[in-house]
């Protein structure tokens, strides 16, 4: 089966990857509410629709970084500029979204245009130095002096005197695609001791990105992708070549900027707050993580490793002592004490630090990112199973791959 | 005129500060070619070994003492420090006092073994990985580190002072002819840059004048050739790792009276360390030095009044400002070599 | 068109057991819920959304360990605290309302983004019916709307910002924290008192929301008094390194610096100050003075021997001698080994009074809680006679003013109070112009229904 013009095998993948985002919320609630581990379950709104997000973010900086391999330090400048487009359209026009995200992008793409024309102008370590020091005065200007424009500490947000011009009196007063509500559940079914949660905003969020997953696809395949690998394994040869490859670099920049740029807007379309963090160098940072986490190049690898960082971030932060003594209680008070001691080390208040083991472990035992962690364990059911011959050409993603 | 002085005299020391940081870091990274996002953890440990060894001397047994209270209304008890009792109450006070400067003894060696360590047992595996790989790795392990001081230090800054002969401030106007105190500065930070000063300049005589820095520099410009030689690259670059441990120890054991330190104060340098080494130009020690004082006085000088009344929040941006225009007009920085991390 | 793709592909490859599961009426409709979260079974859920990583981790620690104590004390388990001390006596020890209390926690990092992240999964996902702490005032901010958004009950941690509850003020929210203007209003006689009525001040100030707030306040309440406000500084979060903003304070002609501080900034700042020499220095023929009008506990222990003798102002303090802070600092110290923080305070008497009130409405449904504690007043939870305004949800109580001490006897006396100034002199009307004037609102509370 052929698709919108993919290969068979790009075809199957992209099915695959749209199935496993539209069952997201089933396959994120593993466990039956109310056992010891439902705690690791991730299938609510918010953190489906981050992962649906970053997704987009990761997606979009690896078309960059991934096929170009010039590391922007500064993305998260796009991702900040994307939030306060969409909070100013609510703040002067309404909550429909339809006006702010794709200004979001426009907007977004004209700061990658000027940001990436000047930083462009430098290669390696240099380049992203100029990035960072672009997105850090962005971040410490709207803390601070623009404050006006984006409230600062606080964050962007709509107030009861803002103009909305476009409100209507039976309009939905919280973010909304037509009447189609992002905090809004379409289905809430309890089965057996499971609970799945069908979100509106996750929904809105997973088909877009499914899109923005099909462009960068196309991207890849396409004369374009192959000229920016080229760019990547030797930018010298083609100057001498008389390509000028400046264009390709800064049309890459410009497409990444305006993923960066959607996944803010979707950002504060899922919840109308945009705060001046997302735009900190952390957060810049954070999306070289996921990146390279996944497996920088690789199509599957970004959103695998968004997927991984997010879960921490939100899930392991969570699991405090009165949830260790739930999974503990059963065993003598001395063993149970020395497990929750060994525990305190690496969740709750400490989950920083398993997210760093991860990423050495990962490093260090998976050169390609988790792409490749997903592909070994492909590779050993396949040698168990006798080995299919198609298995070998389709890239296996991990179990939680829609993530 | 002498409110110019003073920012000269803040920027030098601000300066200081970078520069030191920046020269541990443009020995790893500059030279050795590996993006070190764990030199602010170095920097932080450090700060914790003079925190260490200030809690080791402060380490007391209890006295109960009945005239007094505590919260709960049970007699005090008084914590007296063992160092006192042994050394009596004299020496173990000057040795609490002094705990500072005294770190600097302790924190060399341990942060050159964590140097050797890092090296032996990750970095070495990562030479020839690329960037992205040394990154994630070397930003987990600082998290780690971090996490783990954390675990035992806790989140709050510690006030870790200067010995009371540093206290108070020396009358620096009057040595070039002002009035008495108009410009007065605190004697430790004029320490901090004279201590700056010397462990630039004997970092730099190693490099030049001693044979293993002759190696380790053309080490840096001809790995192959140099081990065509027959010498052992390897084991220098590994001691090169722990000296750039070690200077960015120091750096940060010096600092603590400066600044209280705290579990995160590495992550708060890391990104100026490394605006600084670019700034300075890849693989070029003088660049780093230049380019930290350089920063140090602009910052300095971008925070005064006069000049925030005419650009506001300039001083929250100067840094980046200075960066983005150094490196439009010097492609490599101050003072770059080709080929070094440009691809 | 998602879903029936959904269903074809969800159906062959979850297998028959689940597929049969999807076929069955489901339980839970938007149109059968009451509120938000209204809880079914024997046990509530409270929300504890608290920073755990980053500088203020040490202060949300605290914070859990108040919470925790707050929640065995409803459920009936420990001394009871200050539900002894308590003038409304509703609460038994049997949870609220029948029902046990259970909590769970989360990480608010001090950023606002991660500060809703966490608090909607608490949300959304462990069903909360409020939540509880944080220690900064942009977070409370995001967190406060947030709530409101979702319709359940917010009550701040630590927020001083006069924006908590002026400007950004939602019904939902509630403060038990006082505010930027309060520690003003309460510093500004004791200032007059100690240092005279002809006083020049400059003033150090973060450069954010909370910062300006502040520094508003306390210009407004020392120039009423007759000081003269040489100058304004805004300076960088996180600078660390405050000598460039510093050295030029004693060439002003100031003889009072005022840091608008907090935190690590605080700290730094203060301790910088100290080391340029500014305590020991004369100004104007007077001895130069340092002010901090906001302290913690944390914080003054992070700057050590540097506090001594600055002034500064609190919520509460542990040294208080009323019966209710007396049997929480017992049942706080045994427990933990140490005195509660004021903020731990704040969000253990939160907890407190959200049982309350939830059980003097005798319904956990937001907007009846919040009828229950609009006006509500109350005594025994430290600070004598408290109030929580009806019209902008802010607490009134008695404020502190403190003073480093010279010679502290333990780590945690290093603080010691200088004054109770009575509610009276810290009230202002709720269209004070410092918090947002007649526009302000606190719009419709909601349920989520």
């Amino acid at each position: 089966m052929r698709l919108l013009g993919l290969s068979r095998k790009d075809t199957r993948f992209l099915l695959i990857v749209i199935f496993l985002t539209m069952a997201t919320p089933i396959l994120l609630q593993p466990f039956p509410e109310g056992s010891g581990l439902a705690t690791f379950n991730a299938g609510y709104p918010d953190l489906m629709q981050r992962f649906a997000i970053f997704g987009i973010f990761a997606i979009g900086f690896n078309i960059l970084f991934g096929l170009t391999g010039y590391l922007s330090f500064g993305h998260a400048a796009f991702l900040g500029v994307g939030s306060y487009t969409v909070v100013w359209m609510y703040k002067l026009l309404d909550y429909n979204v339809v006006y702010g995200l794709p200004l979001a992008v426009a907007v977004s793409a004209v700061f990658a245009v000027v940001i990436g024309y000047v930083s462009l102008r430098r290669s390696g370590i240099y380049f992203s130095i100029l990035t960072l020091a672009f997105a850090q005065m962005s971040y410490n200007l709207a803390y601070s002096v623009l404050t006006p424009l984006t409230n600062g500490e606080t964050g962007l947000q709509v107030y009861g005197n803002d103009p909305q011009v476009l409100l209507g009196a039976t309009e939905a007063n919280s973010p909304h695609f037509f009447g189609w509500v992002m905090n809004d559940n379409f289905w809430e079914p309890v089965i057996g001791g499971w609970k799945f949660t069908f979100n509106n905003g996750y929904y809105f969020t997973a088909i877009i990105a499914i899109i923005a997953f099909y462009v960068s696809l196309r991207i890849f395949r396409s004369p374009f992708g192959l000229m920016l690998r080229a760019i990547k394994t030797n930018q010298t040869r083609l100057n001498y070549t008389g390509i000028n490859t400046r264009p390709y670099t800064l049309a890459a920049f410009v497409i990444s900027g305006m993923y960066a740029g959607l996944a803010g807007g979707l950002m504060a379309a899922m919840d109308p707050l945009a705060g001046a963090e997302r735009m900190q160098w952390t957060a810049s940072g954070e999306v070289v993580l996921m990146t390279i986490l996944g497996g920088a190049g690789t199509l599957m690898g970004p959103i695998l490793g968004a997927g991984f960082i997010k879960y921490f971030e939100n899930i392991f932060s969570k699991i405090n002592d009165s949830v260790l003594h739930g999974w503990f209680g059963f065993l003598p008070d001395g063993l149970e004490d020395f497990l929750i001691g060994v525990s305190h080390f690496f969740v709750g208040k400490s989950w920083h630090l398993t997210l760093g083991l991860l990423f050495m472990l990962v490093v260090v035992f998976l050169p390609g990112g988790l792409v490749e962690g997903g592909q070994r364990i492909a590779a050993m059911f396949r040698k168990k199973s006798g080995g299919k011959d198609d298995a070998a050409h389709q890239p296996k993603p991990a179990p939680h791959v829609a993530e | 005129m002498d409110a110019i002085i003073l920012q000269i005299l803040n920027g030098l020391d601000k300066g200081s500060a970078y520069a030191l940081i920046a020269l541990g870091l443009t020995l790893i990274f500059g030279t050795l070619g590996v993006v070190n996002f764990a030199h602010g953890a170095l920097f932080m440990i450090g700060a914790f070994v003079a925190v260490s060894l200030q809690r080791l001397f402060g380490m007391s047994f209890e006295q109960i003492d009945e005239t007094k209270t505590d919260f709960l209304g049970n007699p005090l008890k008084v914590n007296v420090p063992y160092v006192d009792s042994w050394f009596g109450p004299d020496v173990g006070e000057w040795l609490i006092d002094w705990s500072v400067p005294l770190a600097i003894l302790v924190a060399i060696p341990v942060m050159l073994l964590v140097g050797f360590v890092m090296e032996r047992g990750l970095i070495k595996h990562f030479y020839k990985r690329p960037h992205a790989d040394q990154i994630l790795v070397t930003f987990g392990l600082a998290i780690v580190l971090q996490e783990l001081i954390k675990y035992f230090f806790g989140a709050n800054p510690i006030q870790t002072g200067a010995p009371d002969a540093f206290t108070g401030s020396f009358d620096f106007g009057r040595l070039i002819g002002f009035d008495p105190n108009v410009i007065i500065y605190p004697y430790w930070r004029l320490v901090y840059f004279a201590f700056a000063a010397v462990v630039i300049g004997a970092v730099f005589s190693f490099l030049r004048f001693t044979t293993f820095g002759m190696v380790v520099r053309a080490g840096m410009a001809d790995r192959e050739t140099v081990e065509l030689l027959g010498i052992n690259i390897d084991r220098r670059f590994t001691i090169m790792f722990g000296i750039a441990a070690a200077v960015a120890g120091i750096a940060g054991v010096m600092y603590t009276p400066i600044l209280a330190p705290n579990y995160h104060m590495g992550m708060d340098f890391l990104v100026l360390s490394f605006v600084v080494v670019v700034v300075g130009g890849m693989g070029s020690l003088p660049g780093a030095v230049a380019a930290g004082f350089l920063l140090g006085i602009l910052q300095s000088f971008a925070s005064m009044n006069e000049i925030k009344a005419i650009v506001p929040g300039i001083d929250q941006v100067i840094i980046y400002l200075v960066a983005i225009i150094i490196l439009l007009t010097r492609p490599r920085g101050l003072l770059g070599r080709a080929g070094v991390m440009e691809d | 068109m998602s879903k029936t793709n959904f269903t074809r592909r969800g159906l062959i490859k979850t297998g028959a057991a689940t597929g049969a599961g999807l076929a069955l009426p489901t339980i839970f409709t938007s149109g059968a819920m009451g509120f938000t979260n209204e809880p079914t079974g024997s046990t509530v859920k409270l929300g504890f959304n608290v920073p755990q990583t980053g500088p203020y981790a040490e202060e949300g620690l605290d914070e859990l360990r108040a919470q925790e104590l707050a929640v065995e004390h409803i459920n009936g388990i420990g001394d009871g605290g200050m539900l002894n001390t308590f003038s409304s006596k509703v609460l038994d020890g049997t949870g609220i309302l029948g029902k046990k209390v259970e909590f769970v926690t989360g990480d608010t990092q001090t950023k606002s983004d991660a500060a809703r992240a966490s608090a909607k999964s608490m949300i959304e996902k462990d069903g909360v019916l409020m939540i509880n702490g944080g220690s900064s005032s942009g977070v409370a901010v995001a967190v406060q709307s947030l709530c409101q958004d979702a319709g359940i009950m917010f009550m701040a941690g630590l927020t001083h910002s006069n924006d908590t509850t002026g400007k950004d003020r939602k019904a939902n929210g509630f403060r038990h924290f006082f505010n930027a203007y309060m520690s003003a209003a309460a510093l500004g006689p004791v200032l007059k008192n100690v240092y005279g009525t002809d006083r020049r001040a400059y003033h150090l100030t973060a450069d954010y929301t909370w910062g300006w707030t502040q520094q508003e306040s306390i210009q407004a309440s020392t120039e009423a008094i007759g000081w003269e406000t040489v100058n304004n500084v805004l300076t960088p979060v996180g600078a660390g390194d405050f000598s460039s903003y510093i050295t030029p304070v004693l060439q002003s002609g100031a003889d009072v610096l005022i840091l608008n501080h907090y935190g690590g900034d605080m700290v730094n700042s203060l301790s910088q100050a100290v080391q340029f020499g500014l305590r020991d220095a004369m100004a104007n023929g007077k001895q130069f003075e340092i002010v901090v009008p906001l302290y913690s506990e944390l914080m003054a222990a992070g700057a050590g021997d540097n506090i001594k003798g600055v002034y500064g102002s609190m919520n509460w303090n542990w040294q208080l001698t009323d019966e209710g802070t007396q049997a929480f600092v017992k049942s706080f110290g045994e427990k933990f080994g140490r005195p509660p923080s004021g903020s731990a305070h704040t969000c253990y008497v939160q907890t407190i009074l959200y049982a309350d009130a939830v059980t003097r409405a005798g319904a956990f449904n937001p907007c009846a809680v919040v009828e229950a504690l609009e006006g509500f007043e109350f005594d025994g939870l430290g600070n004598g006679p408290t109030l929580y305004r009806a019209e902008d949800h802010q607490c009134f109580k008695d404020v502190l003013v403190m003073k480093g001490a010279e010679n502290p006897t333990t780590e945690y006396d290093n603080l010691e109070i200088v004054e109770v100034t009575p509610v009276d002199q810290v009230i202002y009307p709720p269209n004070h112009p410092m918090f947002g004037g007649d526009e302000a609102s606190l719009g419709e509370c909601n349920d989520g229904a």
